[in-house]
C-alpha cells in the first residue's frame, strides 16, 4: 500500500473520534470509512432537514449538499464521496469538487495506488468514463462495466454504440455493443460485453464477450481468440502480460483456457475468479470439484478441504507463496489459509490479509454482530468485541499489525506487536 | 363431491367440436422459423437429447401411460372447455414427444408451433404434476422444448428482447446502472418526507440482509420499494440495497432456455451479496424469481442450494410478525381472498405462512378454491405474459377458469384479492379487468404498509 513505511507503526493505541459525539451534533450519520493508515475516518451526515456534509474526525467538510453518499478513501488516503447540488451530480476529493458535472455520477474506482480516480458520468443520455473528472471525449447510449488499468491512466467499458429501441431482437443479435478503451471503441461489435481486464502494463485488454446468442469467447485487443466455448467468464493477463487466461465451458465442464486452447487438464463442475501469483508461476482459482462441493484449486489441484455452500475471497499473497479463501458450510464461514480451516466458524468471515513476505495471514470476522481478528488461524487476543472493524494491515516487516476499529462509540486505531 | 370432479363431467358430456389451432403471428416466432434448415434442426435437438436432457427425459417420456390424468390439472384445458390439445399431455404429445420419437427429424413449422405451445401454452406450473399419478414433471419437459427453440432462435418477440436486456444491463426492464441507484434516492426521498430519518442505505457492507426486487419495481412500481423501506425501517432490521447490478432477482432467461444466461443473472446476485457480506438475501413478492435463486440458476451454477440464504416476503412478513418487530395499527377490513402462487407454494410450500400473514392484517378473509397447492395458476407465469401484446388474449382466454375461481369467491363477499407475486398481479389484472370482476388487487406489502403502526 502506498507510503506504508510513512505510517505510524509505534505500538499503542489511540482514539481518533467519538463518533457518539457525532451522533449527537447531527441528525444522521451514515455508513463510515477509514483511511488506509486508520488515522482518519469520515461519514456522510445529514446536517439540516435536507442538507447534507461529510464529516472527517469530527470536522466537517466546508459546504453542504443536497446529498452526499459513497464515501471512501484512496489508497493513498484521500477521502472521496459521490456529492449532489442543484441536481447536478460530481465527486468530491478531500473537499474539493470536481468542476465538470454530471446528471448523474456513479461507481468511482481507485487505482491500485489511488493515483487516478475514475467514475461512470452521465449528462444528456450520455455514458462516459470520467478519470479525474476528465470525461472522455465521446458519450455513449450506454455505458457498464467500468475497468481501470492497474496504474488507473487508462480505462476501458463495455458500450452500446449502435442506437436500439426495446423489441428490436434482430438488430441486438447483430451486435449493438462492443469494447470502448480510453473512449475509444473497438472496431468489432458483440452481442454482449461483460467483464474485462487491462494488462499489467496497461497497454492491452482483455474481455469476455457473447459473439452470437450461443457462442461465446475472449477477445483481446479487439480480436476474438479462435475457439468459442459454451460459457466464459472473466479473462485476465498473466504478470508478464503476453498471456491471457480465462475460465472456459467446454465438454460439459469448466475449466481454464489459455489464448484460446485448454490448459487445465481436469474439468470442474465451476470454476471461476482465478487470479495468477505475482511471478506468474502459479494460477489459483475458485472450483467445485464436484457438485455441490467447492474449494480452491492451485495449478489445477483441488485442495482437499471443500465446502457445501460456498467458497469466495481468493486471495494470493503478495509473495505468491500462499492463497486463502473463505468457505461456508451449513451457514457458518470460516478462513481458510494453503487448504486449512482456521479456528473456528463464524456468522461472517471476510478474505484473508498477507504480510508482504507471505508468512503472516490475518482476517475479519464475526460473532453475533461483534467483530474479532484471526491472526495465523487462531482468534487474537484482546482483538474482539469491537462493533465495527475493518480489516487488519500489517506493517512491512509483518511484525505489527495495525487495527482500525469502534468500541464503545469511539473509533480506535492501535498497532499491536505480532512479532 | 369436488368442483372439479363435477367440471370434469360437465366437459365430458359435452362432447364438443374443438376450433382448430391457428398461429398467433410473433416476429420472433415467424422470423425465427424462417431462418432453420433441416440440418440444422436435427443437429440442435440431437445436442440438447445427448448431452443435456439425459436420463431424465428418458424416464419421463418412458412412463407417460397416455392416462390424461393430468388434464385436470390445467387451466387451458378448463378455459378451452376441454379440447385435448390444451391438455399437459396433449402439448407433450404435439412437442417434445414428437420430437423424441423422430429423433430430431421435424421441420421449421413444427418448432414454430411447438415453441408456441411451449411458450405461450403453459405457465410452467407443475399442477399438472400433481395429477400425474408418476409425478412427472411436464414443466420440464415443456422447459425443454423451450431450451431447444431458444437454441433453435424461435422465441417470441418479447420475451427474448426481456432476455435481452438480462444479458445487456443485467435486469429484465433495460434499467441503466444510474437509473436505477437513481430511483432508490429518489424513494428515499420520497420516504423521507413521511418518515424523516427513513434510508434505503445503498452498499452497506455487512448489513444483515440484501434486499432485492425484480426490474419492474424501479420501472413501474416503485411504491413497491418506497413501501418496502417503511417496512425495513420499522421493523428496524440492518439492511442494504447494492448500487451495482445483481440487484434484480428476476429471470426470463430461465423461461426462454437460454440456460447460460440464467447462470450468469444468479452468479451476479449471489456475488453481489458475497460482496457486501450479507448473511441473507430478502427478495420482494415474486413468484419466478424464486424459482431462479432458490432452484434453477443457482444449481446451474453447481451451488446445490443457493449460497446465501433466500428468504421470500412471505416468510420474511411472517418473521416480522411472530417476532413482534412490525405491529398492526388497524387490521384491513375490506374482505380479501389470497391467490397462491405457484412457484412459491408447489414451489416452496409457503402457502400456510402466506395466511397466517393475511390472518395478521385483515379482518375478513375468504379462501378461493381450490387453494394452496391445488390453487390454478395466474396464467402469467413461466414467462407467458413475458411473451407479450401479441399473446395476451389468448392467455387471459385461456384462463376462464382462474376468472371463474375469482367470481367465486366474490361471490362470497371478496372484493380484494391479494397476489404475492409480481407476474401474478399481471396476469390476474388482466382477467379481472377482461372478466369484468371489479375486484381490487393488492401486494401483501400494500396492505401491510396500510395497517402497520408507524
Amino acid at each position: 500500500m502506498n507510503g506504508m513505511h510513512g505510517w505510524d507503526w509505534e505500538i499503542g493505541r489511540r482514539e481518533i473520534a467519538d463518533l457518539s459525539r457525532w451522533k449527537a451534533e447531527y441528525k444522521a450519520v451514515h455508513e463510515t470509512c477509514v483511511s488506509p493508515d486508520g488515522e482518519r475516518i469520515a461519514a456522510p451526515v445529514r446536517t439540516g432537514e435536507t442538507e447534507f456534509g461529510l464529516c472527517e474526525n469530527g470536522e466537517l467538510w466546508e459546504g453542504e449538499f443536497d446529498k452526499v453518499w459513497y464515501a471512501r478513501y484512496t489508497p493513498d488516503g484521500r477521502l472521496t464521496a459521490l456529492v449532489s447540488e442543484m441536481g447536478e451530480w460530481t465527486l468530491a476529493v478531500d473537499g474539493a469538487a470536481w468542476e465538470e458535472r454530471f446528471e448523474f455520477l456513479w461507481d468511482p474506482r481507485f487505482s491500485k495506488e489511488g493515483g487516478h480516480i475514475t467514475a461512470v458520468g452521465q449528462k444528456g443520455r450520455k455514458y462516459y468514463a470520467v478519470t479525474d473528472g476528465v470525461p472522455w471525449e465521446e458519450g455513449f447510449d450506454n455505458l457498464t462495466n467500468l475497468t481501470q488499468s492497474p496504474d488507473g491512466s487508462h480505462a476501458a467499458a463495455a458500450v452500446q454504440i449502435i442506437p436500439m429501441t426495446e423489441g428490436e431482437i434482430f438488430k441486438f443479435q447483430a451486435g449493438v455493443y462492443t469494447v470502448a478503451v480510453d473512449g475509444q471503441p473497438w472496431p468489432r461489435n458483440f452481442v454482449n460485453v461483460w467483464e474485462m481486464s487491462f494488462s499489467p502494463d496497461g497497454k492491452r485488454v482483455a474481455a469476455e464477450v457473447r459473439i452470437n446468442l450461443y457462442d461465446y469467447t475472449i477477445v483481446v485487443d479487439g480480436v476474438p481468440w479462435d475457439t468459442v466455448f459454451k460459457t466464459v467468464w472473466k479473462p485476465v493477463f498473466s504478470p508478464s502480460g503476453d498471456e491471457v487466461t480465462a475460465p472456459v465451458r467446454a465438454n460439459g465442464k469448466w475449466t481454464l483456457a489459455r489464448n484460446g486452447a485448454l490448459l487445465w487438464k481436469r474439468g470442474y463442475t465451476q470454476l471461476w475468479h482465478h487470479a495468477y501469483s505475482p511471478d506468474g508461476s502459479k494460477i489459483a482459482a475458485i472450483v467445485a470439484p464436484k457438485y455441490g462441493r467447492w474449494t480452491v484449486a492451485v495449478d489445477d489441484t483441488p485442495w482437499n478441504l471443500t465446502f457445501g455452500d460456498l467458497v469466495t475471497d481468493l486471495v494470493i499473497s503478495p509473495d505468491g507463496g500462499r492463497a486463502g479463501c473463505v468457505g461456508k458450510e451449513k451457514e457458518r464461514w470460516s478462513v481458510v489459509v494453503d487448504g486449512k480451516r482456521w479456528y473456528g466458524d463464524y456468522d461472517m468471515a471476510w478474505g484473508p490479509v498477507f504480510s508482504a513476505d507471505g508468512r503472516r495471514a490475518a482476517a475479519k470476522v464475526e460473532t453475533k454482530k461483534t467483530y474479532g481478528i484471526l491472526l495465523d488461524g487462531k482468534p487474537l487476543p484482546e482483538m474482539d468485541g469491537f462493533e465495527v472493524l475493518w480489516s487488519p494491515v500489517f506493517s512491512p516487516d509483518g511484525d505489527r499489525l495495525l487495527v482500525r476499529g469502534i468500541r464503545e462509540g469511539a473509533y480506535i486505531r492501535e498497532v499491536i506487536s505480532i512479532s | 363431491m369436488t368442483e372439479t370432479v363435477i367440471r370434469s363431467r360437465k366437459i365430458k358430456e359435452k362432447k364438443r367440436v374443438y376450433p382448430p389451432r391457428r398461429p398467433v403471428p410473433d416476429l420472433g416466432l415467424d422470423k425465427g422459423a424462417e431462418k432453420l434448415t433441416p440440418e440444422r434442426i436435427e443437429s440442435t435437438i440431437r445436442s440438447v437429447l445427448d448431452n443435456e436432457t439425459g436420463a431424465r427425459l428418458k424416464v419421463y417420456v418412458d412412463t407417460c401411460a397416455h392416462c390424461g390424468l393430468c388434464s385436470e390439472a390445467c387451466h387451458f384445458f378448463w378455459s378451452h372447455d376441454g379440447d385435448p390439445s390444451y391438455s399437459p399431455a396433449g402439448k407433450v404429445k404435439q412437442t417434445i414427444s414428437e420430437i423424441v420419437k423422430k429423433k430430431g427429424k421435424v421441420d421449421a413449422d413444427f418448432i414454430r408451433g411447438a415453441a408456441e405451445i411451449a411458450y405461450t401454452e403453459c405457465n410452467l406450473c407443475r399442477r399438472c404434476s400433481m395429477y400425474c399419478p408418476f409425478g412427472i414433471d411436464i414443466a420440464y419437459m415443456m422447459l425443454t422444448v423451450r431450451r431447444i427453440a431458444h437454441l433453435l432462435g424461435v422465441v417470441p418477440q418479447y420475451i427474448q428482447d426481456t432476455a435481452h436486456s438480462h444479458s445487456a444491463t443485467m435486469n429484465q426492464m433495460w434499467v441503466k446502472d444510474d437509473e436505477w441507484i437513481d430511483s432508490l434516492l429518489w424513494q428515499e426521498e420520497e420516504a423521507a418526507e413521511e418518515i424523516p430519518e427513513l434510508r434505503i442505505p445503498l452498499e452497506k457492507e455487512g448489513a444483515d440482509i440484501l434486499y432485492s426486487v425484480i426490474g419492474p419495481e424501479p420501472k413501474f412500481r416503485a411504491q413497491l420499494i418506497y413501501q418496502a423501506a417503511v417496512i425495513m425501517h420499522e421493523a428496524g432490521v440492518d439492511w442494504t440495497m447494492p448500487a451495482t447490478p445483481g440487484w434484480d432477482n428476476s429471470d426470463m432467461c430461465m423461461y426462454t432456455g437460454d440456460n447460460e444466461m440464467m447462470g450468469r443473472l444468479k452468479k451476479v446476485h449471489f456475488e453481489t451479496a458475497m460482496r457486501l457480506k450479507n448473511k441473507r438475501i430478502v427478495m420482494g413478492e415474486c413468484g419466478h424469481a424464486f424459482r431462479s435463486i432458490f432452484d434453477m440458476g443457482n444449481r446451474w451454477l453447481a451451488w446445490k442450494m443457493p449460497p446465501i440464504p433466500v428468504t421470500h416476503a412471505i416468510e420474511f412478513y411472517a418473521e416480522l410478525f411472530r417476532d413482534k418487530k412490525i405491529k398492526v395499527k388497524k387490521k384491513f377490513e375490506k374482505p380479501v381472498t389470497l391467490h397462491d402462487p405457484c412457484n412459491i407454494v408447489r414451489g416452496r410450500g409457503l402457502h400456510e405462512m402466506a395466511r397466517y400473514v393475511v390472518n395478521e392484517i385483515c379482518t375478513d378473509f375468504i379462501e378461493m378454491h381450490p387453494n394452496r397447492e391445488h390453487n390454478f395458476c395466474c396464467s402469467a407465469g413461466g414467462g407467458v405474459i413475458n411473451t407479450g401484446p401479441p399473446f395476451r388474449n389468448k392467455r387471459v382466454e385461456g384462463n376462464r377458469i382462474k376468472a371463474e375461481q375469482l367470481f367465486a369467491a366474490k361471490s362470497k363477499g371478496a372484493q380484494v384479492v391479494i397476489a404475492p407475486c409480481h407476474n401474478c398481479h399481471g396476469g390476474l389484472e388482466d382477467i379481472i379487468h377482461h372478466y369484468n370482476l371489479k375486484m381490487e388487487l393488492k401486494f401483501l406489502g400494500d396492505i401491510i404498509y396500510e395497517v402497520m403502526e408507524r
